[in-house]
């Protein structure tokens, strides 16, 4: 089922948006409602945040589930089986988001259905 | 082990104002019996006291229809039980504007067991939270409590262990 590139691209509702925790209950207060968003936190959060929900399949649940985008998903859990943590988590993580987004913003907004 | 909960704080307002009821020794004395047992019959506690148990029955009568004795409940050790619930203690750090009514939207939650605010170096929100397990609780922290408008961030901290639970005392 493909989504629209301008779907996937969209700011998600307050209680759709990403929370970033670095551990059980414990929000960092970051959030991000949109995959832009999502990239510049990414830059930001606490390390433990992204290894927290990496390896909790948080990143790949939402981007698949709320924002729609299977792909990215599929490419963040290739990350995750790499066992890949700390900074080179964090380029990583940024590398694959932002390539993304490139390629989203490039691609014609074309109607094509959910 | 059964308590009763006591409106203490509404009683004293009623004491300094002098409205409401009246309470002497011997209302005191009741409640802070039943704070220790309340499965007391009136007979025992007229003993204790050195009244009859007609009297202590109709003194209890009065403090229910008042609300002063609040209710009766059994504090459960679930550990015991073998039942698996965490309780975790929640601090929320917030926004001031925005901290009653987010108060008040947890104190909605069935899963919320206490909900108050502190301050030291800012307010904050306490809540006493319980759920089957972690991944339960974090859902519901992350769902429920982190998108609330105002929420700046959260700490939890799971009980590993409670050395005592008890109702609030009468400090007469």
């Amino acid at each position: 089922m493909m989504v629209s590139p301008s779907r996937i691209l969209r700011s998600v509702l307050r209680e759709e948006a990403f929370y970033f925790f670095t551990s059980i209950g414990n929000y960092t207060g970051q959030s991000a409602a949109s995959l832009d968003e999502f990239l510049q936190k990414i830059k930001e959060v606490n390390i433990k945040s992204l290894e927290f929900h990496l390896y909790r399949e948080d990143f790949e649940k939402w981007i698949a589930q709320t924002l729609g985008d299977t792909k990215l998903a599929e490419d963040i859990k290739g990350l995750r089986n790499m066992k890949v943590v700390g900074n080179a988590l964090r380029d990583r993580l940024y590398f694959l988001v932002s390539r993304r987004l490139k390629e989203l913003k490039g691609t014609p907004q074309v109607s094509v259905s959910k | 082990m059964v308590s009763a909960v006591i409106k203490t704080l509404g009683f004293l307002a009623m004491k300094i104002k002098g409205q409401g009821i009246a309470l002497d020794d011997l209302d005191w004395q009741i409640l802070q019996l039943l704070q220790k047992n309340a499965k007391w019959t009136y007979t025992e506690i007229g003993n204790k006291l050195d009244v009859a148990h007609s009297t202590v029955y109709d003194r209890i009568q009065r403090l229910e229809e008042h609300g002063i004795i609040k209710k009766y409940r059994a504090v459960v050790d679930l550990e015991k039980t073998g039942m698996q619930q965490i309780t975790a203690l929640i601090t929320i750090h917030t926004d001031p504007k925005e901290s009653e009514h987010i108060a008040n939207r947890l104190s909605e939650s069935p899963e919320v067991l206490e909900v108050s605010s502190s301050f030291s170096e800012e307010l904050v929100i306490n809540a006493k939270v319980v759920s089957q397990d972690q991944a339960k609780l974090h859902s519901f922290i992350a769902q429920s409590i982190a998108p609330l408008p105002g929420v700046l961030r959260i700490r939890t901290s799971i009980i590993t262990k409670k050395y005592k639970e008890e109702a609030s005392p009468l400090l007469l």
